[in-house]
């Protein structure tokens, strides 16, 4: 980065998102051919039409909406992007993606994003968000199939404690009552833990 | 008729009222559900966000048992139809699979539970079954995002908005309402982590139904089903206006216009209790 020339320019059009009111050093595009590279999407093809961000129905909730995040790739802009709240309250819900003029998968963008992020050792904005995938998967590798109590109460111990894990129980004795609640896990499946070996290594 | 089934994890356990429901219409339509021997899960919305080779192959396992049957593959939710179709595309563009050795000819179709009642088994079928016609129903559709999003993967004919489950619905007399929120995100994938966030996603499609003239909301999806029917009361508070609204399972629905014996049962599963609905419209 350091030695790369760079210019001041200022951010026309990031008005009044986290990344703005500012001027930043363009011609850093190492971290949007970062990008561009894991995600094999074509980042610089967005011309900001604002039509991810009109159909997002949880852009009220993030600190950078979806087109000028994009727009904050194009820039370099890569603290504000991995420290974002939107990386972590995007719903995955691929409205974006399917209506994106440019064809660019924003949704899967956001998913690199937070790959780079947590292979980076950033904090997440939304601390307990990485959490949850951790137990979903865990329960995965271990018993095949998402035991979903196993799961819910591994997330709750995690990101809430012991008090949280108590405040829990009540609901789970109600959902056992109604039959919401498989008893046993899965058994393990020697492929499935294969595959999350396999996933490790290459990333 | 006989098809595989990929059931999901949910299946055993969070939506029970879904799969019996579904294994008693089948039966009904003479419908042979051949769940795939030794299915995992399909990795659902966390293996993509952990890594794209995990997402791929952890679907990818399980079209490899598909392929092996041969015959086409029926999804009941959303989230696995989605992953099941993203590993589809990967594999029949011949991408190698990540820690897993995978033949595949891929000579089968991928189908969500509602298309293939419509289109597979198809609407004289289902109106021979039909003793109690839902005349006195107003449902509207909830298909949620991934059964349509996006269409490069999922083949939807129509994302914006899709018709299988309105069709199958008015099949047995309902009178199906329309409405704009068919695909509108409930926020499910932070009902853990952001519950504020998720309430407030369903909070807007259960409005927008009512809005519609909806008496209840029909679903064909574990996850959708428990996004909109188990907050309702902390979104009645949070909101200061009351929820009530039944969350049908569409098999339950079918179930009930078929008279079968055991609807009450699944119905009991809910948390919004929609019997006094249907007492009250004389249906139970
Ligand atoms: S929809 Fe596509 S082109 Fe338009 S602003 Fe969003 S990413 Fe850019
Ligand atoms: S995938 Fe994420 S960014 Fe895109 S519309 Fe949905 S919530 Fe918004």
């Amino acid at each position: 980065m350091a030695n790369q020339k760079t210019e001041e320019y200022p951010v026309i059009g990031l008005q009044g998102a986290s990344c703005t009111g500012r001027s930043v050093s363009v011609l850093n595009s190492s971290f949007r051919k970062q990008v561009e590279e894991k995600s094999g999407e074509k980042v610089s093809a967005c011309y900001q039409c604002e039509k991810c961000t009109n159909g997002c129905p949880v852009e009220f909730a993030m600190d950078i909406v979806p087109h000028k995040l994009i727009y904050c790739v194009q820039l370099g802009l890569r603290d504000e992007v991995l420290n974002s709240d939107t990386i972590w309250v995007c719903a995955s819900c691929e409205t974006c993606t399917t209506r994106c003029p440019n064809g660019i998968d924003i949704a899967h963008i956001m998913d690199s994003l937070r790959q780079i992020s947590q292979s980076e050792g950033i904090k997440a904005s939304q601390e307990q968000v990485p959490i949850f995938h951790n137990a979903f998967l865990s329960s995965v590798r271990r018993f095949g199939r998402v035991h979903e109590g196993e799961m819910a109460a591994i997330y709750t111990l995690r990101s809430s404690g012991l008090k949280g894990l108590m405040g829990m129980a009540g609901m789970g004795l109600d959902m056992f009552k109604k039959g919401k609640v498989k008893i046993l896990p899965h058994r393990p499946n020697k492929q499935v833990k294969d595959i999350f070996r396999a996933a490790e290594r290459k990333g | 008729m006989e098809v595989s089934l990929y059931p999901g994890c949910s299946l055993h356990g969070l939506a029970r009222a879904y799969n019996e429901s579904i294994e008693a219409v089948s039966k009904t339509l003479g419908v042979e559900l051949r769940e795939l021997d030794d299915w995992t899960c399909c990795g659902s919305s966390s293996a993509h966000v952990t890594s794209d080779k995990l997402a791929v192959a952890l679907a990818a396992r399980n079209l490899g048992i598909a392929d092996k049957v041969g015959m086409d593959l029926v999804v009941p939710c959303a989230a696995c139809y989605q992953r099941l179709k993203t590993a589809e595309k990967h594999l029949k563009q011949g991408k190698p699979v990540e820690g897993l050795s995978i033949k595949y000819e891929g000579n089968f179709h991928i189908k969500p539970m509602p298309d293939f009642l419509w289109e597979n088994v198809g609407e004289k079928a289902l109106r021979e079954q039909v003793k109690k016609p839902l005349k006195v129903l107003n449902p509207v559709c909830y298909y949620g995002c991934l059964t349509v999003r996006p269409p490069k993967v999922t083949d939807a004919k129509n994302p914006e908005d899709p018709q299988g489950m309105d069709n199958v619905l008015r099949s047995l007399g309902a009178k199906v309402r329309n409405w704009s929120f068919k695909t509108d995100c409930c926020g499910g994938n932070l009902a853990l982590t952001r519950p504020d966030l998720h309430m407030k996603l369903a909070q807007r499609i259960l409005d927008m139904a009512e809005e519609a003239g909806a008496d209840c909301i029909a679903v064909a999806c574990p996850m959708c089903h428990d996004n909109l029917d188990s907050k309702q009361k902390e979104i009645s508070i949070e909101a200061g206006k009351s929820y009530n609204i039944p969350i049908f399972y569409f098999t339950e629905l079918m179930g009930l216009a078929f008279n079968d014996p055991a609807v009450e049962t699944w119905l009991g599963r809910h948390t919004v209790d929609p019997r006094p609905l249907l007492r009250q419209r004389e249906l139970i």
